[in-house]
């Protein structure tokens, strides 16, 4: 892979910030764009737009196609089995709350249990928080050992016939941890809990397919993996989807209407009401190309080198700390810097033109089980380089200076 | 003098940074010298939460004047407040509700204080023009 090519597909990336060129590290929060996404959204605008599944006039057929197609490349992309399995979101936050109230409103009861991790982004903690006061059921959380990997003896022995539902990460966005998603799997599976898989973190930096994973439902955002923000996607299988209740409703999620009765539409709009991001599924299967064409096994080996150069280069430094050193990781380096404050750290590494983010990264009950009030956290993606890790280290010294 | 006398004082010490890391470094400075507040009022009735640094505020009133003490977990944060009380204590509570706090504009500290920055200081701000306006009713003013 050339990296020279690679960076020139994203024109952010020749911005300067406090008058420094970015280095942009800040990959979990959010991916920059190639130009192929930003050109497909500007295209579709240009060309194309109009409202989908409702006019028989042209551009209403040609937007409707464009739609339609980019849910078959999402299909394909992750190894779904119809197009009905494909449900469209704003992302992962709304894939969850989706799960949470359609399958918790069908299928959990009182004293069901729920199953999630100490790592999990709050994002799979709240909805299920919530589900638990409504249905009066019970939610148990894995815990995690020192080096921040799932405590999987731990997990099993939580695992009963109460429980309904296990939810947690592929990769941890705080830590890097991978998580053995394919094990957790097998062994919920085998209680008859159904599994769902918070993919946020995961699904820009390796290959995914739900058939083989054999997991229940699945759930991403575009916007960490090159596409535009606003649009996600909620995996489920065909015949739990089947059984599950419509969650929000209005137009297009619709079969037939009378003040007396609706009858639902069929998969995949049932769980699609209203006027869909047609510019997003756009962008989203623009932003597939893109990942295909560089392939989802050389980015993994290129972060991972990547990763290892990071980590090897920070672990160097004196007083600096990683947070999160499990055997399987993935692209993210968190770590804390002497006694430093992760803000007054992030404040100067900022000033020197390197975004990082700092703070709890939304995981707070991780931070806490570490017992502190958040890190630095430093995620690669596909256009980082030797030379941003390079400026990451300098910035980092800098830091430690004027905080000596 | 008034919060905006106080303010320009600021705004002149600062002209003389013209590189950003002198005037971060003056700011950990001021964050190390801040007169912290005391340890019983280091609790969770004081705290003001921000999802980056957390900013601890108590004030007390006397004789019309109110005196504010702070403390932070982040060093900047904490130079940044010494400012803030710099400014806005040994002040009338009309004074605290009605000055704009222009200065931090002028020192290029605004974007600390946006609600987005999450550090606590927006917060501490609106806390402090409160604590004017419940000491201000309480007087019967
Ligand atoms: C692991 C994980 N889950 C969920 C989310 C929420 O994703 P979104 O904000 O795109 O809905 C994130 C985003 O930071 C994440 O990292």
């Amino acid at each position: 892979m050339d990296i020279n090519s690679i960076r020139s597909q994203f024109p952010i990336l020749s911005r300067e910030v406090h008058k420094k060129p970015l280095v942009y590290l800040d990959n979990g929060a959010t991916t920059q764009k190639p130009l192929m996404v930003i050109d497909a959204i500007s295209n579709y605008y240009r060309n194309i737009n109009s409202n989908v599944h409702r006019g028989v006039h042209h551009l209403s057929q040609l937007a409707t196609d464009a739609f339609e197609k980019s849910r078959i490349t999402v299909q394909e992309f992750i190894g779904a089995n119809s197009i009905k399995e494909v449900i469209i979101t704003k992302g992962t936050t709304e894939s969850i709350n989706l799960l949470a109230y359609s399958f918790g409103d069908a299928f959990i009861n009182e004293g069901d249990e729920i199953i999630v991790s100490e790592l999990e982004h709050h994002a799979n903690i709240v909805p299920w928080q919530l589900l638990c006061q409504r249905k009066k059921s019970v939610l148990r959380v894995i815990p995690v050992n020192e080096k921040g990997e799932l405590e999987m003896d731990a997990f099993e022995s939580l695992l009963s016939d109460k429980t309904k539902l296990v939810s947690v990460a592929h990769i941890s966005n705080a830590l890097g941890t991978i998580n053995p998603i394919a094990e957790i799997i097998e062994k919920a599976h085998k209680v008859g809990a159904k599994v769902h898989i918070d993919g946020a973190q995961a699904i820009a930096h390796s290959k995914l397919n739900v058939k083989e994973l054999d997991v229940d439902f699945y759930s991403f955002s575009a916007h960490k993996m090159y596409g535009p923000m606003g649009i996600g996607i909620f995996f489920g299988k065909e015949e739990l989807l089947d059984q599950m209740p419509p969650w929000q409703s209005g137009g297009e999620m619709i079969d037939k209407v009378t003040f007396e009765k609706t009858t639902f539409n069929e998969l995949p709009f049932k769980f699609e009401p209203g006027t869909p991001n047609v510019d997003g599924m756009i962008g989203l299967e623009s932003s597939i190309h893109f990942l295909e064409s560089l392939g989802l096994e050389n980015i993994k080996k290129a972060e991972d080198e990547l990763l290892a150069y990071g980590t090897e280069k920070l672990s160097a430094i004196k007083g600096l700390k990683i947070i999160g050193t499990a055997d399987k990781k993935a692209s993210v380096i968190s770590f804390l810097l002497d006694d430093i404050h992760p803000f007054d750290a992030g404040t100067i590494i900022d000033h020197m033109g390197v975004a990082v983010r700092t703070g709890n990264h939304c995981a707070q009950p991780i931070m806490d089980k570490i017992g502190i009030p958040g890190t630095i956290r430093a995620s690669i993606s596909i256009y980082n380089t030797k030379e941003d890790i390079d400026r990451l280290v300098e910035a980092i010294e800098r830091t430690q200076m004027m905080f000596a | 003098m008034t919060i905006k006398e106080k303010g320009q004082e600021i705004v002149e010490e600062f002209s003389m940074f013209d590189d950003w890391m002198d005037k971060y470094n003056y700011l950990i400075e001021l964050g190390r010298d801040l007169e912290i507040i005391e340890d019983s009022h280091r609790d969770p009735q004081h705290l003001i939460s921000g999802c980056q640094s957390r900013v601890w505020l108590s004030a007390d009133y006397k004789d019309g004047i109110i005196n504010f003490k702070a403390d932070s977990d982040a060093v900047i944060t904490k130079g940044i407040v010494n400012l803030l009380i710099r400014a806005m204590s040994e002040q009338s509570p009309d004074e605290i509700i009605n000055d704009p706090l222009e200065f931090l504009e002028e020192i290029g500290l605004k974007e600390h204080l946006s609600p987005t920055r999450a550090n606590g200081l927006t917060s501490m701000v609106k806390q402090m023009k409160l604590y004017a306006l419940a000491f201000k009713a309480k007087s019967g003013q």
